[in-house]
């Protein structure tokens, strides 16, 4: 039960798009309905914890000075492993989610979890920990997918209930950018600590 | 004309930030101050269009006639990380003004993915501009458009930076402080940029 919280840390005194605000690209590129912010979350979740797991492992023998090239090919390894599955059983999502597959390499949140976390700690504290962020992270893109999803084309999870074009603007660029803003408000007004 | 489409389309339609998403942690980091802004925006520019000459060869004259494009996440990566190293050890030796002003951003740059995602953006992307059938790019249009959109980038990045000068100065809500009334600064920059889609 003790460590529990390292999971349950992630949601929101860690969350890694609200309060540690690491990995924006994603964040505001895949979110545009419920389910593209979903699927993104779920991808980074399966980098974070096997790269977690592997830099757990290695981390004690792994020299100081190269140990940021050997994070960064670890995580690069699980990227292309997680490309490979992704082309293989889900390309239609492969598609939709397209550059920001290969790009996690060079999330933050998943260097800076190996860098401040993996490397200090044992293999099952990593793991939960990457279980953890991966699933703040997956819970914040979700939310602001909906949002984004309600308001730019009246659905959530793509069932209809406003019937209309809904707002196009929040479907583009500029929506990510006002409804994260906007949501980061309310964060921290209701959720963060005083 | 093709070069010029591309440039256009590089800087105003696809704006990197405004409407591609890259590089969002460094310019949310670095764009409190103008003078910091020009100086990550020049080092940007340096290392995207280095780094997007160099992984293009790579990839035409060593992944593809291999059959490895699947290490191309992987060796793109290794690569940028090398050449920042690189181009910090050069610059540092043959002109240390040019080190001092862009120095200390150097280091940040490995990972910027606006650097992976042009990298990556140019060898598996088709691109069709002004009705043109969609091709793959050369290695003259990758260098157009990768200088084109790291001018993007810093254009972006210089108009933010003095907007969030004004908006230190001001008087506003405990809630909304720092990053959230940044982020909705940049989603009405991104809604002015969104009147250039359709010039190219």
């Amino acid at each position: 039960m003790s460590k529990l919280h390292f999971v349950t840390d992630g949601f929101v005194k860690n969350n890694p798009t609200f309060v540690l605000v690491l990995g924006m690209c994603p964040t505001l590129a895949t979110t545009t309905s419920a389910m593209n912010g979903l699927e993104m979350g779920l991808a980074t979740m399966f980098v974070l914890i096997l790269s977690n797991i592997v830099i757990s492992l290695v981390a004690p023998m792994v020299p100081d000075k190269v140990r940021i090239p050997v994070y960064i090919t670890v995580i690069a390894t699980f990227v292309t492993v997680l490309q490979l599955l992704m082309q293989a059983f889900t390309p239609a999502v492969y598609e939709t989610l397209g550059l920001f597959i290969p790009l996690i390499v060079v999330n933050c949140i998943v260097l800076g979890r190996a860098e401040g976390f993996a490397n200090k700690h044992g293999v099952g504290e990593s793991a939960l920990d990457g279980l953890g962020v991966g699933l703040g992270f997956t819970a914040s893109l979700t939310v602001i997918g909906i949002v984004r999803e309600i308001l730019g084309s009246g659905a959530v999870f793509g069932w209809k209930f406003i019937s209309g074009d809904g707002i196009l603007a929040f479907v583009m660029a500029p929506g990510a950018f006002l409804v994260l803003g906007f949501l980061m408000v309310l964060f921290n007004k209701y959720l963060a600590k005083k | 004309m093709e070069y010029f489409l591309i440039f256009v389309s590089a800087i105003f339609v696809n704006n990197i930030l405004l409407a591609q998403f890259l590089g969002i942690c460094p310019f949310l980091g670095v764009s409190n101050k103008l003078s910091t802004a020009t100086g990550m925006s020049g080092a940007v520019c340096f290392v995207i269009t280095l780094a997007t000459v160099v992984t293009y060869l790579l990839n035409q004259y060593l992944l593809v006639p291999f059959g490895l494009e699947f290490l191309q996440t992987i060796s793109f990566i290794l690569v940028i990380a090398a050449l920042v190293q690189m181009v910090e050890i050069v610059l540092k030796k043959i002109s240390p003004s040019l080190y001092q002003a862009l120095g200390i951003f150097l280091p940040l740059i490995t990972t910027n993915c606006a650097v992976l995602g042009v990298a990556i953006t140019v060898v598996t992307k088709e691109f069709a501009l002004g009705g043109a059938a969609p091709h793959m790019l050369n290695l003259g249009e990758a260098v157009v458009y990768a200088v084109a959109t790291s001018l993007g980038y810093g254009l972006a990045m210089c108009l933010f930076a003095g907007l969030r000068e004004h908006l230190a100065a001001n008087d506003v809500p405990k809630a909304f402080k720092g990053l959230p009334i940044a982020l909705i600064t940049v989603g009405i920059m991104a809604l002015a940029f969104l009147g250039f889609s359709g010039i190219v």
